[in-house]
């Protein structure tokens, strides 16, 4: 038990230490102005989907439950999180602190709606589970896709589905139906996601790490097991879940901020199963996998850009091979023996339900 | 068996990441070496001007994005053959999203791009505009007509006619040939085009006294069935729909009116340009379809036939409006520069200069595919009068 | 009447997703796995018959069974290719890679068939059903649409409850290694699945484009995720109950659409399949899953 205690800190301080040296590196590079500006534009969302794939492992590796709606709470997030800086402009003129405050309101209007979905979602299982938040995710893109929201000398004006807005002298539509919001004040920057992905880990290893966090690998493992030794199944599937959507709606919020324009559209199924390509290729409840995984994944379609009209071709061929190379015994013993010789390495065995 | 596996395939995907990383730093200074060296072999005026494009070429917008791209390559050929001023197109896919949107526009960037024709889609053009406004670079957007695109950037400008315009027209235009008077409206309220059309439609045909009977939407999730839509529109008693949306849900609203028996006029706007070319189009469908565009493929001036019979021979298909919309954007951008002594290392905040002060000069007139004596705003909008255009015998026919 | 029309509207667009719900339901059945390619093998379909009937000119019986070839073949190559190397692998693997697949198959088709949009000709040679003076009017697809659903149906439910190779499904579905230890062939079991749900994608494709005639490369995206809606909705795994889900489905949106708001629409189906599960958990027609202690 000792043994396994060192070596989960270990593992973690290896996941703190992987981001610190990659942010030192990064701002090297910035800093001798050695990086191009497809990268430097990079930087702010591959943050952004990293807070994703660790959040949403909480869910589907950790949790055990298979989300197929995490970019609804990262719409939550980012369109809570673009009207709290918008309507904050005059009052708060530091830029800084007008960004944090966006991300926490988007954090935390993203946990409220995690609660509230929470309540029904989380009494489902399986598949079935899976279905409801995919139906959540579609209904938050079509609803906030009617939202007409403007602000006055008066105060904030709402309607939905059509625009009514009545704005008077100096008004400014923040959502704007379904064209989303537009003319941003972009306030996101590397440093602020390098700050939330600290702070995302922080939480997300804490929790797996504490008491809290036994309890719900033990609920993911045997829920029956659990429960009666009195862990109360609801309360640990909860937190882990509302945890979940609170960090998407962080990332959300810096996401959005870091573009003059964002729609609802944008936070589609198709966004939710990007972040679980993360998270299963990184390895389900391997947070440092996450990291990675999203990394590769966000930049891999720049980097094709080279095979022009065949990109997006190649990209779904690459993961398809990855995939089949990943979990197939066969061909990783194949690439096994043309590849480098496996290295014995302290390394994580987090995963839970794959062996 | 998987424990074992693991460090071996991270040290593959962090071996991946590296790559990744270092191909994309490099980039830039490739791009820009590169470029110096082109400049270098060949420093007279010979040397051709970078335009960047921007556009989505996969996914569900691929077809407008690829026209642009298409219709653009064309002009830019044609350009370079001429002699003189030479063009190099570099257009990069942007799946009609933001992110990706802006993510191209920095690769352009990093290429050495002087002047974007783009973005072709409205709301990655809301997120792309802000960044080459900061960067000043020229901006003259194909088909991005949503007013937010050139509002407050003194370098964006627009090819198309802005969706309030055409709103204003449509309704005008059918007042003033009482074309209809009850009418229906059946919008896309998830796209910014069709709602952007819609809103200053709805607005402007209460202020000229129209009877608006039904409005009803669809979203791109649920563009498949319309009858919902067309038994209201029905049951109101309407005798013209309106429809602010692009071809293909309106050659599906008008196959479903068929089977359901109505029989109203129907009035479109630009986006319906392109629904006699859908391939195996029954253009019988499409009788008496009114619609305003400034550019139809079978229109009989030299210079669209002679478009539209290039752009057949290189693609095997006849061009939409987003094709010319691209082919004019370049030859604005060339009619603009061809008597200034610009090169290929003048740099892109001169040239955004220069060009901001041409476009909107009262000189400046230009003659393309899609309209006559066309003009600039301050603002960036287009002036240029839409033809209004029947379907007659499934060949557009001028109405005038 | 209107209501009737509707009506009629929503169980037309259900036949439709019904039929594409047995692809996925039938896969999970068997297989255990959200074949998320599934919606695009109907894209495929669609394509197959619109070249068969307007590049070969053949008559669209023919361009039918064309289709339904070209998906069979293309379903068994799918499943020997990306998901039979998986068969150890953990569920979500296999997701990923049929999210792989259906990315693949969405830009190779847009790179063979070109991303412009195509106009489909109906199947359906005849014309409209007119009713009460014109009052009530159905058009042929949606006649042939439910009849096709129908028989489709009856075939299947014969097929699975009443063949040997019907058995053999049930019995993989049922325990996989018991059904070995019996002697099934698993692998050929999952293959003839796969073949059968494909050859359905296909006829799905053909009604698809006849009722809805535009075709492109990302046609099957949405209604496939609607069908696996409609197929959790009744109980994902259930045969039956991927007919009801589908059907119910349907009217649901075209319903909801006429008596409550047309942007809504989406939101008002997804609201409604989550109110079902919640009362139902397993879906409607779905079989409870016990846990032993």
């Amino acid at each position: 038990m000792k043994y396994l205690r060192l070596r989960s800190k270990i593992d973690n301080w290896l996941t703190y230490g992987l981001i610190i040296v990659a942010y030192i590196v990064m701002r090297l590079l910035i800093a001798g102005g050695n990086i191009s500006s497809t990268l430097q534009g990079q930087l702010v969302p591959i943050t952004a989907y990293i807070v994703m794939a660790i959040s949403l492992n909480l869910t589907v590796g950790v949790l055990g439950e298979l989300s197929l709606g995490h970019a609804g709470f990262m719409s939550v997030g980012a369109f809570s999180g673009v009207i709290t800086a918008t309507l904050l402009t005059d009052a708060i003129p530091m830029t800084w602190l007008r960004l944090a405050l966006a991300m926490l309101v988007g954090g935390l209007f993203a946990g409220i709606f995690g609660f509230l979905i929470g309540i029904p979602v989380l009494r489902l299982q399986g598949d079935y589970l899976a279905i409801v938040t995919l139906a959540f995710g579609e209904i938050i893109k079509n609803v906030v896709g009617t939202i007409y929201l403007g602000y006055d000398a008066n105060g904030i004006q709402v309607s939905i589905e059509n625009n009514t807005l009545q704005l008077g002298e100096g008004g400014k539509v923040i959502l704007n139906g379904p064209k989303g919001a537009t003319g941003i004040t972009k306030l996101s920057s590397f440093n602020a996601g390098f700050i939330l992905i600290l702070i995302t880990l922080f939480i997300v290893l804490n929790l797996i790490n504490s008491k809290s966090g036994r309890a719900i690998k033990a609920v993911r493992d045997d829920k029956i097991a659990a429960e009666s030794v009195g862990i109360s199944i609801w309360r640990y599937r909860m937190m882990a879940f509302v945890t979940s959507a609170t960090l998407a709606g962080a990332a959300g919020a810096l996401y959005a901020l870091n573009y003059s324009a964002v729609d609802a559209g944008k936070f589609d199924f198709n966004k939710s199963i990007l972040i679980l390509v993360f998270v299963v290729l990184g390895g389900m409840g391997n947070i440092r996998g996450s990291i990675i995984a999203a990394t590769v994944l966000t930049v891999l379609p720049e980097v094709l850009r080279a095979f022009d009209e065949v990109r997006m071709l190649v990209y779904a061929i690459i993961l398809i091979l990855v995939m089949l190379v990943r979990n197939n015994k066969t061909l990783r013993q194949l690439f096994q023996k043309i590849g480098i010789r496996r290295r014995n390495s302290l390394s994580n065995n987090k995963e839970g339900d794959e062996t | 068996m998987r424990k074992h596996m693991k460090p071996r395939f991270y040290l593959t995907l962090i071996v991946a990441l590296v790559l990744c990383l270092a191909m994309l730093a490099g980039c830039g200074d490739k791009g820009t070496k590169k470029a110096d060296d082109k400049q270098a072999e060949t420093s007279d005026d010979a040397a051709p001007i970078k335009l960047g494009g921007i556009g989505p070429l996969t996914g569900g917008a691929a077809v407008y994005g690829i026209a642009v791209q298409n219709g653009a390559n064309i002009a830019v050929e044609e350009i370079n053959a001429l002699g003189g001023m030479q063009f190099k197109l570099n257009f990069q896919d942007d799946e009609h999203d933001t992110e990706k949107s802006v993510n191209a526009y920095n690769v352009l960037k990093d290429w050495g791009m002087q002047i974007l024709v783009g973005t072709v889609t409205t709301v990655p053009c809301n997120a792309v505009g802000p960044e080459s406004y900061n960067d000043r670079i020229f901006t003259l957007t194909p088909s991005a007509s949503s007013p937010e695109v050139v509002e407050g950037k003194d370098n964006v400008f627009q090819m198309c006619f802005s969706d309030t315009n055409q709103g204003i027209a449509a309704a005008q235009y059918i007042q003033e040939k009482d074309l209809g008077s009850k009418i229906a409206i059946i919008y896309n309220n998830s796209d910014a085009y069709s709602t952007g059309i819609y809103e200053k439609f709805s607005s402007e045909a209460e202020a000229k006294g129209l009877e608006v009977v039904s409005t009803t939407t669809f979203t791109e999730d649920t563009a498949n069935d319309f009858s919902v839509q067309l038994t209201e529109a029905q049951n109101a008693g309407a005798d013209l729909v309106f429809l602010p949306i692009y071809c293909p849900p309106a050659a599906l609203i008008l196959a479903q009116a068929k089977d359901m028996g109505y029989k109203p006029a129907f009035f479109g706007v630009d986006g319906m340009d392109g629904i006699l070319e859908l391939e195996n189009f029954d253009t019988e469908l499409a009788e008496g379809v009114m619609l305003l565009t400034p550019f139809v493929a079978d229109a009989t001036d030299d210079l669209t036939v002679a478009f539209v019979e290039k752009y057949k021979d290189l693609h095997g298909e006849v061009p939409n409006q987003f094709a010319a919309d691209g082919y004019d954007s370049v030859y604005a951008i060339y009619e603009a520069l061809k008597d200034s002594d610009v090169t290929a290392e003048t740099p892109a905040s001169d040239l955004c200069e220069l060009l901001i002060g041409i476009f909107t000069s009262d000189d400046f007139v230009f003659n393309g595919l899609t309209g006559d004596n066309m003009t600039w705003s301050k603002s960036g909008e287009v002036a240029k009068s839409p033809k209004g255009i029947v379907i007659e015998n499934g060949v557009y026919v001028g109405i005038d | 009447m209107t209501f009737l029309s509707h009506l009629i509207s929503g169980i037309s667009l259900g036949s439709i997703y019904a039929i594409i719900a047995l692809g996925y339901t039938m896969v999970y059945g068997i297989a255990k796995m959200l074949n998320f390619a599934h919606g695009d093998v109907i894209m495929v379909g669609g394509y197959m018959s619109f070249i068969a009937m307007i590049y070969f000119g053949w008559p669209p019986l023919l361009s039918i069974l064309f289709a339904m070839v070209v998906c069979t073949v293309l379903g068994i190559l799918i499943e020997q290719l990306a998901y039979k190397p998986l068969r150890a692998a953990p569920s979500l693997a296999v997701l990923i890679t049929a999210i792989g697949v259906s990315y693949f198959l969405q830009n190779a088709a847009q790179l063979i068939f070109s991303a412009n949009h195509k106009s489909y000709s109906s199947v359906v040679p005849f014309g409209s059903l007119r009713l009460f003076n014109d009052r009530l009017i159905i058009s042929g697809t949606t006649i042939v649409t439910i009849i096709v659903c129908i028989v489709i149906i009856l075939a299947l439910n014969t097929i699975v409850n009443k063949t040997k190779i019907g058995k053999a499904m049930r019995a993989v579905s049922e325990d996989k290694d018991a059904a070995q230890l019996m002697g099934i062939n698993i692998n050929k079991t999952i293959s003839i699945t796969f073949a059968i749900g494909s050859a359905l994608a296909a006829v799905a494709g053909v009604l698809l484009c006849s009722a809805y005639p535009i075709l492109m490369p990302t046609t099957g995206a949405m209604p496939g995720i609607k069908a696996f809606t409609a197929a959790v909705f009744g109980g994902i795994g259930s045969i039956p109950g991927a007919f009801l889900g589908g059907i119910l489905l349907g009217i649901i949106e075209i319903l909801g659409k006429a008596y409550i708001s047309t942007q809504l629409s989406d939101a008002i189906v997804f609201a409604v399949l989550i109110i079902i599960l919640l009362v139902k958990p397993t879906g409607l027609l779905g079989k409870k899953v016990l846990v032993k202690v």
